[in-house]
């Protein structure tokens, strides 16, 4: 992953983004109005959470067939990666719920109560790689975890919004939210181009976090992994 | 991937059931911890109880007596112990009959928590046999994980407490729809109504069962 053009692809899909969402043309909804341009935020930013939750999930499979230490560096930085990325997804959430639900935060919502329990399965993710002090145990441990966590909440967030039909969230029965929200063209070239581009973003702060990690490995053990 | 022992499973089945009633104080210990909660609900819920505010309760007892009870089931594992098992026995077996035992045994507390409830509180449910049958699969859907969950906190050797707080988020999907159904269960509604909640916990438990069974061989030797 050493070349750049990805990474400056990102940025220029991120900034377009931004300057788009603000200045774009957007259709008037009722209710929505101006926050609609919420989409091109709060969206993508839980699609690139989705993706590095998901990478560490694969990585995490992929240490406990092979036991390379590289495989659990990306692994447990992925879904530390994630973490960053959720934080600002439910501040955005919550800005829009104030301005279109009456308030940040509606707890008897499925799909809040789903990433609510999933932010809680990662905490505790983080909280048990703290706790073990040998390295290889910490991996192994970890990445049985996060495999079973990873499924319970993929579980949650897809099987039990189907059986609670009455979320509030737009695009509401596991769905995501792309027909329900009247978007026009003129939406979706810039949606799309925010998905990308904060994707490409995340990936690359895995990447840069996956090399600082692999450097403190062999600082701590002298033994360098490829 | 190694074949099945149906007799070494049977035969850890019986060592566990053996040791259980050879101490009896480990059992004797969370159905006084069930009865003393549920004496507790009773003490601070004088002027009755709710129906709803009832079937939270019950389940909350009935969560944490279930990680009281599994998380024995590897606490209790010494290191020689565990040596002389790698020994003897592959992991699917031993996980397997891990699983059994605790599903017997969740089985058990639930049961035990009815009882008091009804004795002390009340016992609001019209719906009987739904309620049963959301106990028998709510149950081995928290036993499985809990299995899990506390071969993992028994391995970071830290106290019971790291053992309730992995189990908690990943029992949240389980608690959720079992506490759904219940309130079926509490209203007589139709069985019609609760079978989507049924297919749902009944999806939960093969996946957890399935992962906790696959999972295990890679936490059990050090």
């Amino acid at each position: 992953m050493s070349s750049w053009w990805w990474k400056i692809a990102g940025i220029l899909l991120v900034v377009y983004s931004i300057v788009m969402g603000f200045l774009g043309e957007v259709p008037r909804l009722d209710i929505l109005n101006e926050t609609i341009r919420n989409l091109y935020f709060h969206v993508p930013l839980w699609f690139a959470m989705l993706v590095q939750m998901g990478i560490s999930w694969i990585f995490g499979l992929m240490y406990l067939t092979k036991y390379n230490p590289k495989y659990d560096i990306v692994s447990s930085r992925a879904a530390y990666v994630g973490g960053m990325f959720a934080l600002p997804g439910i501040i955005t959430g919550s800005v829009w719920a104030t301005y279109t639900w009456g308030k940040p935060w509606v707890a008897e919502d499925p799909k809040l109560q789903g990433v609510m329990a999933s932010m809680i399965v990662y905490c505790v993710y983080y909280l048990l790689r703290a706790l073990i002090p040998d390295a290889q145990k910490k991996a192994r441990i970890s990445a049985v975890y996060n495999i079973f966590a990873f499924v319970m909440t993929f579980v949650f967030i897809m099987i039990y919004p189907r059986l609670a039909p009455n979320s509030l969230h737009p695009g509401n029965g596991g769905n995501p939210a792309f027909g329900k929200y009247d978007m026009d063209n003129n939406m979706r070239l810039v949606f799309y181009p925010a998905c990308l581009g904060w994707i490409v973003m995340s990936c690359w702060l895995l990447n840069v976090m996956s090399r600082i990690k692999k450097l403190e490995y062999k600082k701590e053990f002298h033994e360098e992994i490829i | 991937m190694a074949v099945l022992n149906s007799a070494h499973i049977i035969e850890l089945i019986r060592k566990e059931f053996r040791l259980e009633f050879r101490q009896k104080t480990a059992l004797a210990g969370i159905l006084l911890y069930v009865l003393s909660i549920v004496f507790i609900g009773f003490l601070s819920f004088r002027g009755g109880i709710r129906p709803d505010v009832w079937n939270a309760l019950f389940w909350i007892v009935v969560f944490f007596a279930a990680i009281n009870a599994a998380s024995k089931s590897f606490f209790a594992e010494t290191r020689h112990k565990s040596i002389y098992n790698y020994t003897l026995y592959s992991a699917d077996d031993f996980v397997i009959s891990k699983i059994i035992y605790n599903i017997l045994l969740v089985w058990v507390v639930s049961g035990c928590a009815v009882l008091c409830f009804g004795w002390m509180i009340n016992f609001p449910v019209q719906d009987f046999s739904l309620f049963v049958l959301i106990l028998l699969l709510g149950g081995a859907a928290l036993a499985g994980s809990l299995t899990l969950m506390s071969c993992i906190a028994s391995k970071t050797g830290s106290s019971y407490s790291v053992m309730s707080l992995l189990s908690m988020p990943v029992c949240i999907p389980v608690l959720l729809i079992v506490l759904r159904l219940t309130r079926n269960a509490i209203d007589g509604l139709d069985m019609s109504v609760s079978y989507s909640y049924l297919g749902g916990l009944l999806i939960i438990d093969v996946i957890i069962l399935s992962l906790s069974f696959f999972l295990f061989r890679y936490l059990w030797k050090e």
